[in-house]
């Protein structure tokens, strides 16, 4: 399972608008838990395929380092990576599949049609090595709702209290 | 010297992320990892001995790949090195043929 909290929910999708028609990627940083991936907060990253950038996204590894290295200091590890997929499903593709190396993070695809984020699905990739791996949908659990004025449950101040 | 060790294969450091080894080189260092944890071998490897291609190995923030000595590249007690497996993928629309093992494939053209 992926647990996530609303905001940074929220970052996901909008990155992958924001950057439409293009992909946008980044980088999930949180606490790996016996069957739960938790994310804390997310980093942008840079999308370094400018050449075909619409469907094809790419993370530096120097940037990765960069990242690993800032969530080490909070005590976050990488726990997965977003992408999207402008104008096309959010499920994987078969170079999703060929280039998906961390096995045991969660790898989340939001749908992007006509730059309003649609579906957005994760994608846990399981097996103990490259050969035996493979890509399992998990459940994305949502929460946030019980931070104040974060959920929708959570009425807004009247104006002037 | 520290080796970084990225999320999946904490499996094999008994989830530490950071593993200190020493090394006069780069190799000496990794080699000083897989003898410490010998799964590492085989994550990093190929059967004859190469790194995997989509395993990056980083002294401080330089590609080994890129250094002129690559991994005889002589270390010191205060430099790091990273295992960072590559992040890419794409949504495929252009209909190449691109499957898993393939590693000369659309997604590296
Ligand atoms: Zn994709």
């Amino acid at each position: 399972m992926l647990k996530v909290s609303d905001p940074v929910y929220e970052a996901i999708r909008q990155h992958g608008e924001e950057t439409y028609p293009h992909e946008c990627c980044g980088v999930m940083l949180g606490r790996v838990e016996a069957a739960v991936n938790e994310v804390v907060e997310v980093v942008r990253a840079g999308n370094t395929r400018t050449d075909s950038a619409h469907n094809r996204y790419h993370i530096a590894p120097q940037e990765l380092i960069r990242i690993q290295r800032q969530g080490r200091e909070k005590g976050l590890d990488i726990v997965g990576f977003y992408h999207s997929h402008p104008d096309h499903p959010a499920q994987w593709s078969p170079t999703d599949f060929a280039e998906a190396h961390w096995l045991g993070c969660s790898y989340v695809i939001t749908a992007i049609e006509k730059g309003a984020a649609r579906q957005t699905n994760s994608f846990r990739l399981t097996g103990l090595s490259e050969e035996a791996k493979k890509f399992e949908p998990e459940p994305i659990e949502v929460t946030g709702q019980n931070i104040p004025g974060l959920g929708p449950e959570i009425e807004a101040a009247p104006v002037g209290s | 010297m520290k080796i970084f060790i990225p999320t999946p294969l904490r499996v094999y450091t008994e989830k530490q992320d950071a593993v200190e080894v020493s090394g006069r080189t780069i190799e000496e260092a990794l080699s000083a990892l897989t003898s410490k944890y010998p799964d590492f071998q085989k994550h990093l490897y190929t059967g004859d001995g190469k790194l995997r291609s989509f395993v990056n190995v980083y002294l401080n923030d330089e590609d080994v790949r890129y250094l002129p000595q690559g991994e005889q590249t002589p270390v010191q007690e205060q430099d790091t090195l990273s295992i960072i497996p590559s992040i890419a993928g794409g949504a495929d629309r252009t209909g190449e043929p691109c499957h898993p093992g393939e590693r000369a494939c659309c997604c590296r053209g």
